[in-house]
C-alpha cells in the first residue's frame, strides 16, 4: 500500500477525508489522530503566517473572523513558494471577493498596503542620490530628466481613507478617519519602511518616474492637483531617487 | 501650460523639494517597526492536535457565520460605493463563500 | 562578491539558532554561543536589515545555513528557482555548513511549511538520493541531512531509518546532522529504543547535532504522542540521550533551536550554557 504525495496532501487540508491507509501508528492500526499533527502544522503555520503578515487587517476584522478567513485562504491559495516572508499576495484580490468581509470595503487596500510594506522591507538596498545632483539641472534640461525610483518604493491609491485608517489602528491617538479617498506611498529610507500621505495625483506621478518617463511626462500623466514640490520632497528625503539619468 | 511655464514649475518644484531637505525633516509619519519579523521561515512542528487543522467550520461555505468585529467597528465610515450597506456594519450579511 | 565570513568549519561547540530579536544580545555579549545557524529562507530576500545584520553576524561567527523548504523528499523535481536562490545565499555568505531535512514540504508547485514525512524503500532512496547529489554539484559542497521527527509510520517501509541514511551517506557522500531531540520524539512515537537507534546511527558522518524542546500530546489509544515544538528548554531524557551520543561521538557542533514562544536572550543562553557542559564534562 503505497501514499503518494498528492494523497498525503488532499487528505492534509481536508479534515472530512479519511486518513491515507498505509499510515499507522506503531501498532499498525491506522493513524489518525498522529496525521492530524500535519493537519495542525500546516493549517497553523500557515494562519500563523498571515497574522504576522496582516496585523492591521486582522485588527480591523478581529481575531476570531480572521482566524477563520485565513483557513479559508490558506487551503484556497497555498504558498507557490517556500518563502514564508511573501507569503499572501493573494490577499487583496480574495479579501475583494470574500462575501463574509464585505461589510469592510476597505480591507482589501489596507491588504495591499501591508504587502507593500513587507516587499519594502525586503526590497535590494540602495545608496540615495545626493538632492544637490538633481539641483544643479539646468532648467532646461530638467523635463527630459528621468529619477531612477528605489525598489522598496510603492504608491497605492484609494477611494477610501487608506492611510488615516492604518494610522489610526497603528499609531496611538491617531485621528478617526473620514471618508474620502486617499493615496499613499511606501518607502524605506534606512531599514524600516514608512507610509506617506500623498494624493492620487502624487501617486501616478511616481508610478511614471518609477517606470522609466522623465520629470516632464510624469507631470503631464498627473492632473492639477499634483503638488511636485511636495512630491519631490517625500521622494528625495526618503532616499527614494537613486540616480539621475 | 506653454513649455515654459511647465518648465518654470517643473524648476520651481525642484528647488523647493531640495530646499524643504535642509530646512526642516520631512514630516515624521507611521514607522513600520513590526514587520522586522513578519513571516520567517522554521523548522519547528505545530501545536500538535489542537484543532487548527481539523476544523470544518473554519472554511466550509455553508457553515460561516462570523462577521467582521475589531476595529472596523470604530471606523464610521460611511457607505461602500454601491450605496447598499454602512462599512463596518453587523447588520445581516450574504454568507455564501467564493466557489 | 565579498566573502563574508573567514569561518570554513562549525567548531565543536555550542551553537544556537539565530533570532533578529536577539541580535544585539548576541552582538554584546554571545557568553558560550560559538556559532549560528540561520534558515536559509529568512535571508533569500534582495536586502534590507535581515541580510544586513547577517553580514554583520558573519563577520564574527561561523554560520550554519540551515534550509527549511528544498523539499529534498518531494516526489517532483526540486524548485529549481529555490534552489538558485539557495545557490545565491551560499555563494556570498560563504557558510561553515549547509544543511536541510530528509522530508518533503512542495508538492505539485505548492509549498505546505512542514516537514512531511517519507517512507524507507528503495524508491524513495533513489530519489532522495539524486536530490542530494543535484544540490551538492549545485552548490559545489557537501551537505548536511537531518533525521526527522516521525509522529506515524508508512506500511510500505522497508528499511529502518538509520539504514536508510546510512546508505544515502554511502551513495552520496553527504553528512548528517542529528537532532537528539528528533530521536527521541520519533523513538517515544514509534515505541523504538532511542539508545538503540543512536547505536545504529552512523556517527561518522555526523557533522552538527540538534537539540531542541517539545510538546507532550497523546493519540487516540492513550499512547503517548510527542510533538517537535521548538517552543520549550531541552528535557532531561534529551540531555541524557546526548551525553549518551556525545560518549560515543566525540564533541560535535552542537545546535540550541527554538523557533516558537523564543525567550529572552538570557534563557536561551542558559540553554546554550548547559549545552557546553555536555560537551566538556568537568
Amino acid at each position: 500500500m503505497t501514499v503518494s504525495q498528492s494523497d498525503f496532501t488532499a487528505s492534509m487540508l481536508d479534515p472530512a477525508a479519511s486518513v491515507p491507509s498505509g499510515l499507522q501508528n506503531p501498532d499498525g492500526a491506522a493513524a489518525s489522530k498522529r496525521f492530524n499533527v500535519y493537519r495542525n502544522n500546516v493549517a497553523v503555520s500557515l494562519s500563523d503566517a498571515l497574522e504576522t503578515a496582516f496585523p492591521v487587517v486582522r485588527k480591523l476584522v478581529g481575531d476570531q473572523f480572521f482566524r477563520a478567513m485565513a483557513g479559508v485562504y490558506l487551503r484556497k491559495h497555498p504558498p507557490k513558494s517556500p518563502l514564508m516572508m511573501f507569503y499572501g499576495a493573494a490577499m487583496p484580490q480574495f479579501l475583494s471577493r470574500f462575501e463574509p468581509a464585505k461589510s469592510v470595503p476597505y480591507l482589501p487596500d489596507i491588504a495591499k498596503v501591508e504587502l507593500a510594506l513587507r516587499h519594502a522591507y525586503h526590497a535590494a538596498d540602495t545608496k540615495p542620490l545626493d538632492a544637490n545632483a538633481l539641483a544643479a539641472v539646468a532648467p532646461d534640461a530638467l523635463m527630459r530628466t528621468r529619477l531612477k525610483i528605489a525598489p522598496a518604493i510603492q504608491t497605492i491609491t484609494s477611494p477610501y481613507p487608506i492611510h488615516a485608517i492604518y494610522r489610526a489602528n497603528t499609531v496611538a491617538d491617531a485621528s478617526k478617519p473620514i471618508m474620502q479617498p486617499e493615496a499613499l506611498v511606501v518607502t524605506r529610507a534606512g531599514f524600516d519602511p514608512e507610509i506617506h500621505l500623498i494624493n492620487a495625483a502624487a501617486a501616478s506621478c511616481i508610478d511614471a518616474l518609477a517606470q522609466g518617463q522623465s520629470l516632464g511626462e510624469a507631470m503631464a500623466v498627473a492632473d492639477d492637483t499634483l503638488d511636485l514640490g511636495a512630491t519631490l520632497g517625500v521622494l528625495l528625503a526618503q532616499g527614494a531617487v537613486t540616480e539621475i539619468y | 501650460m506653454s513649455n515654459a511655464t511647465k518648465t518654470l514649475v517643473l524648476a520651481s518644484a525642484v528647488a523647493t523639494a531640495v530646499a524643504g531637505l535642509t530646512t526642516s525633516a520631512a514630516a515624521a509619519d507611521v514607522k513600520c517597526f513590526g514587520v522586522s519579523l513578519a513571516g520567517e521561515n522554521d523548522c519547528a512542528a505545530g501545536p500538535g492536535t489542537t484543532c487548527a487543522g481539523t476544523s470544518t467550520v473554519d472554511y466550509q461555505g455553508n457553515a460561516w457565520t462570523l462577521v467582521p468585529e475589531g476595529s472596523c467597528e470604530t471606523m464610521e465610515l460611511p457607505a461602500a460605493a454601491d450605496g447598499t450597506e454602512r462599512a463596518g456594519s453587523l447588520e445581516a450579511l450574504e454568507r455564501d463563500l467564493p466557489a | 562578491m565579498l566573502d563574508v565570513s573567514n569561518h570554513t568549519s562549525l567548531p565543536p561547540r555550542p551553537g544556537v539558532g539565530y533570532k533578529p530579536q536577539h541580535y544585539n544580545d548576541i552582538m554584546r555579549d554571545p557568553g558560550p554561543v560559538a556559532w549560528l545557524e540561520i534558515h536559509a529562507e529568512n535571508y533569500m530576500g534582495d536586502g534590507g536589515r535581515p541580510i544586513s545584520q547577517l553580514r554583520h553576524l558573519a563577520e564574527r561567527f561561523p554560520v550554519s545555513v540551515h534550509g527549511v523548504g528544498l523539499s529534498i523528499g518531494g516526489e517532483g523535481t526540486l524548485d529549481p528557482d529555490h534552489l538558485a536562490r539557495l545557490k545565491h545565499l551560499v555563494g556570498w555568505l560563504n557558510p561553515a555548513s549547509f544543511s536541510e531535512h530528509l522530508a518533503w514540504s512542495t508538492h505539485d508547485s505548492h509549498f505546505y511549511n512542514d516537514l512531511l514525512p517519507l517512507p524507507y524503500n528503495a524508491a524513495t532512496l533513489a530519489r532522495v538520493a539524486a536530490h542530494i547529489n543535484q544540490v551538492q554539484d549545485t552548490l559545489g559542497r557537501r551537505m548536511l541531512l537531518e533525521n526527522p521527527s516521525s509522529y506515524l509510520a508508512f506500511a510500505e517501509s522497508s528499511m529502518s531509518e538509520t539504514d536508510f541514511l546510512r546508505e544515502l551517506v554511502q551513495r552520496t557522500g553527504c553528512g548528517l546532522l542529528l537532532d537528539v531531540n528528533n530521536v527521541f520524539v520519533s523513538a517515544t512515537n514509534l515505541k523504538t529504543s532511542p539508545q538503540a537507534y543512536i547505536d545504529d546511527f552512523p556517527l561518522d558522518a555526523v557533522g552538527e547535532i540538534h537539540l531542541g524542546g517539545h510538546d507532550e500530546d497523546e493519540d487516540e489509544t492513550g499512547a503517548t504522542l510527542l510533538i517537535d515544538s521548538h517552543g520549550k528548554p531541552v528535557v532531561d531524557p534529551v540531555w541524557a540521550l546526548l551525553d549518551y551520543t556525545l560518549a560515543k561521538s566525540g564533541p560535535k557542533p552542537l545546535l540550541i533551536e527554538w523557533d516558537t514562544d523564543v525567550p529572552e536572550w538570557p534563557i536561551l543562553c542558559a540553554e546554550t550554557e548547559r549545552a557546553a557542559m555536555a560537551l566538556a564534562p568537568a
